[in-house]
C-alpha cells in the first residue's frame, strides 16, 4: 500500500503547542503541502510575529525570523528587498496585523510588498488569554468584552480583505476558512496562488483565513468549527477581493486606477 | 486495502476527524489515553476506509496517515 | 585620497555605502534628513536598497528583517524616531543581529525643539530599550569623525553580532567640513552559521529570535551576550586626552561639545589655569581605563554637556567619586560657549 496522506515534509515532526482543535495547525499543515509542491523549503524564509503562531519557527522547517508584534510586515520587506530571489512570507494573527500592527499592513500592501501574508483571523486574542481583537465579532464575549461587543463602546471589526483591497499594490487578497475540508482544499489553493504571484513578481499577496479558538471561545473543537461557520463567515463572506490577473477589483469607483 | 492510522501521542482527542469522515468510522475511543492524557482518536472498522483522507484534512496535528 | 567638503548627514550616508552597507530604511525627521534624501539618491545606484518606512517603528523593523539574513543595514532618526525604534533596538539585541543605527540628537523631551543636544545619553548608554543588553556607542566630534565611526560601527556590528550607534547632534549633521574616505574592503564577516537566507536544502534551518520562554534558557542567552560585552569593555574603549598630563582641572566632554571646551581650555592655559580635556570617542563602553589616566593629576573634574548632567554620573562611576565632579550644560538646543566654559574653568581654578 502507498501513503496517500502524511505530514509534509516542511513540517516539522514535533507536536505543536496549539490548543486541540485549534485550527492553527490546519493552516501550517497546508502552507508546508505548498511549499514542499512547489519544492521551496530551501528558498523560503518566514517570519512570525507575537500571538499563538510565535513558536512557529520550532514548525516551519524554511528559514525563520520572530519578530515584534505587529511588525512581521516591515521585517519581511527588509528580508525581501535585500534577497529579491527567496520567498518570504508572514504568518500573522488578527490583534497582530489588523490592531497594533495596522500601518505595517496598509503600506506593506500599498507599496506591493511582493511577499505573502498569511493572515489567521480567529476574532479574538489568543495567546494572551482571550480578549478582544480588530475582528471581534459585534456581541462577542471576550475578556476585554466581557458583555459583548458593543460597536458604541468598542468599535467596529476590521474587514482586512476590503480593506486591503482598495489599495492599489495589493495584487491578490482572498478570504478562505478551514472549517471544512472542501474550504480547506480551497484555502490550500489560494496560498499557493499566492506563492505562484510571488513568483512572478505580481506584488503583495494576503490570504486571510478563518479559524477557531476553542479554548478563547470557551467551545468545544466541533462547536467552535459551528460558530465559525454560523457567525463568521456571514460577516466575513469568503472569496476574492482582488485579483488583478484574473481582473477582480474592489467595487469603487475608478476600479483600481 | 485503504488504511488509516492515527499516531496516537500526536492526537489531542479534538474530534475534527470524527466529523469529517463520510463513512462514519472514525471516533474517538473512551478506554486509551495518550501520554499527554487525551482519548486519541481512532478508525472503527478499517475494511470500511475509502482512503478519502477528510478525517486527515482536518486534524489540525498530522496524526492521521492514510494508505491506499 | 581626494577631500571631499561634506555636510555631516550625507558624509554619514556615504561612509555607510562604502562601508559595505546594502540597505538603509529611513523617516523624515530634523535634522537628520539629509541623510535619508543622500540615500535615496546614492544607495541604489551604490547597488544597495533605499527605502522610505511608513515610520521609524517599520524602518527599526526592515533594518531587523535585512540583518536577520546576514546583510549590512542601517536607519538613522532623531531622538524622538529614535525613542519609536528602541523595542525594534531590543529585538536586534535580543537577537544577536548587527546593525548600525544613527541617532542626530535634537533637544527634547517630547517634540523638544530641531537645534542640537546631547540629552539622549542615557537613553542611548543605559537603556534605549526594555531588557539587560548594550549597544556599541560612538560619539564622533567631527565630520571626519563621523565617517571613521560609521565604518567602524559596520564593522563592530558584524565582529560582535551587536547593534552599533552613532550619537552625532543636530551640529555635526548639519556642518560641513573636509572629509577622506578611506579605502575599504568591508571585512566579511562569515555569517552564513546563523543568517537566515535560505538553506538551499543544504544545512539545518536556521532562527533569528529572541523568544526563550524557559526562564534558565532566556538567562543563558543573556550571560553569553555578557561575556561578549565584558571583551568589548576590555578591548573597544577610545577617548582623546588633551594636556591632561598636568591639568588641575579636567574638563569632560564628547562629540560636538568637546570642540568648545578645546577653545575654552586653550584659553585657560593661556591665562594660566591648568586645564585638560577628557573626550570619550565610544560612550558605551565608557573609556574607565581612559579617564582615570586623564584625573590622576587632577584635583577636580568639570562635565560639559549639552543637556542637564548625563554622562557626569558615569564620569563619577569611572573614577568612584574619588575627586569632586561639577557640571556646567546648556539644554534644549542652546549651545554653550567657550567663555562660558572658560568662566567655569576660572570659577573652579579660583578655589585652588
Amino acid at each position: 500500500m502507498a501513503v496517500v496522506f502524511e505530514r509534509p515534509k516542511s513540517l516539522i515532526d514535533v507536536p505543536t503547542h496549539y490548543c486541540p482543535g485549534c485550527t492553527h495547525g490546519i493552516v501550517h499543515r497546508i502552507l508546508c503541502e505548498v511549499i514542499d509542491e512547489m519544492g521551496i523549503e530551501g528558498d523560503t524564509i518566514g517570519v512570525c510575529p507575537v500571538g499563538c503562531s510565535v513558536m512557529a519557527y520550532d514548525y516551519f522547517n524554511c528559514d525563520m525570523i520572530e519578530a515584534a508584534h505587529g511588525r512581521a510586515p516591515a521585517v519581511a520587506t527588509g528580508v525581501k528587498r535585500t534577497n529579491p530571489d527567496k520567498f518570504v512570507f508572514t504568518y500573522q494573527g488578527d490583534g497582530d496585523l489588523a490592531a497594533i500592527g495596522t500601518a505595517e499592513t496598509v503600506h506593506v500592501a500599498t507599496r506591493g510588498e511582493n511577499i505573502v501574508v498569511i493572515f489567521i483571523n480567529n476574532t479574538i486574542y489568543g495567546m494572551t488569554g482571550g480578549q478582544m481583537a480588530p475582528t471581534t465579532l459585534p456581541g462577542q464575549v471576550t475578556q476585554t468584552t466581557p458583555f459583548g461587543r458593543s460597536p458604541e463602546l468598542a468599535g467596529y471589526p476590521v474587514k482586512v480583505c476590503e480593506m486591503l483591497s482598495q489599495l492599489t499594490g495589493t495584487a491578490y487578497a482572498e478570504r478562505v476558512a478551514v472549517d471544512s475540508v472542501p474550504h480547506i482544499k480551497a484555502a490550500k489553493k489560494a496560498i499557493r496562488k499566492a506563492f505562484e504571484n510571488q513568483k512572478a513578481g505580481k506584488g503583495f499577496s494576503i490570504v486571510e483565513v478563518l479559524s477557531t479558538c476553542p479554548t478563547n471561545w470557551g467551545l468545544a473543537p466541533l462547536d467552535a468549527i459551528k460558530r465559525l461557520q454560523d457567525e463568521m463567515i456571514p460577516y466575513y463572506p469568503l472569496g476574492v477581493y482582488k485579483d488583478v490577473e484574473e481582473g477582480v477589483f474592489p467595487k469603487t469607483e475608478g476600479g483600481n486606477e | 486495502m485503504a488504511k488509516m492510522t492515527v499516531i496516537t501521542e500526536r492526537c489531542k482527542g479534538c474530534g475534527l476527524c470524527t466529523a469529517a469522515c463520510p463513512k462514519k468510522i472514525v471516533a474517538l475511543q473512551k478506554e486509551k489515553r495518550n501520554k499527554k492524557g487525551y482519548f486519541y482518536a481512532e478508525c472503527t472498522d478499517q475494511s470500511a476506509c475509502i482512503s478519502c483522507a477528510m478525517c486527515a484534512t482536518m486534524c489540525p496535528d498530522c496524526a492521521i496517515v492514510i494508505e491506499k | 585620497m581626494e577631500r571631499n567638503l561634506m555636510k555631516g548627514n550625507e558624509a554619514l550616508a556615504e561612509a555607510a555605502i562604502r562601508a559595505g552597507c546594502k540597505c538603509f530604511f529611513g523617516y523624515p525627521i530634523t535634522p537628520q534628513t539629509e541623510l535619508a534624501a543622500y540615500m535615496a539618491k546614492r544607495m541604489h545606484k551604490a547597488g544597495g536598497v533605499f527605502l522610505q518606512a511608513e515610520s521609524e517603528i517599520a524602518a527599526i523593523n526592515m533594518v531587523l528583517g535585512a540583518a536577520s539574513t546576514g546583510v549590512r543595514a542601517m536607519t538613522s532618526s532623531s531622538s524622538p524616531g529614535i525613542s519609536l525604534k528602541s523595542e525594534g533596538v531590543s529585538y536586534i539585541a535580543g537577537s544577536d543581529l548587527p546593525a548600525v543605527i544613527i541617532n542626530v540628537e535634537r533637544g527634547g523631551p517630547g517634540l523638544g525643539g530641531i537645534q542640537p543636544s546631547q540629552a539622549d545619553y542615557w537613553q542611548a548608554t543605559k537603556a534605549l530599550g526594555h531588557g539587560d543588553f548594550q549597544l556599541l556607542v560612538y560619539a564622533p566630534a567631527s565630520v571626519q569623525e563621523m565617517v571613521d565611526y560609521v565604518v567602524k560601527a559596520f564593522d563592530r556590528a558584524d565582529k560582535y553580532r551587536m547593534p552599533a550607534m552613532i550619537l552625532a547632534d543636530g551640529l555635526l549633521g548639519q556642518m560641513m567640513e573636509p572629509v577622506t574616505f578611506p579605502e575599504i574592503n568591508p571585512e566579511a564577516y562569515d555569517k552564513s552559521g546563523w543568517a537566515a537566507n535560505g538553506h538551499k536544502m543544504k544545512r539545518e534551518h536556521h532562527i533569528i529570535n529572541s523568544l526563550y520562554l524557559k526562564p534558565d534558557e532566556l538567562e543563558n542567552s543573556i550571560l553569553e551576550r555578557y561575556k561578549k560585552y565584558d571583551i568589548i569593555k576590555e578591548t573597544e574603549t577610545e577617548a582623546e586626552l588633551y594636556l591632561t598630563e598636568d591639568c588641575d582641572i579636567l574638563v569632560c566632554a564628547f562629540g560636538a561639545t568637546a570642540r568648545v571646551v578645546k577653545s575654552a581650555v586653550n584659553d585657560a592655559r593661556a591665562q594660566g589655569i591648568k586645564a585638560g580635556l577628557f573626550r570619550p570617542k565610544t560612550l558605551w563602553p565608557f573609556p574607565v581605563k581612559e579617564i582615570n589616566e586623564a584625573a590622576k593629576n587632577a584635583k577636580k573634574l568639570l562635565s560639559v554637556e549639552m543637556s542637564m548632567g548625563q554622562m557626569i554620573d558615569d564620569i563619577k562611576l569611572a573614577i568612584n567619586c574619588s575627586k569632586p565632579v561639577e557640571f556646567f550644560g546648556r539644554t534644549g538646543g542652546v549651545i554653550p560657549s567657550p567663555a562660558e566654559v572658560l568662566g567655569e574653568i576660572k570659577r573652579m581654578g579660583g578655589a585652588l
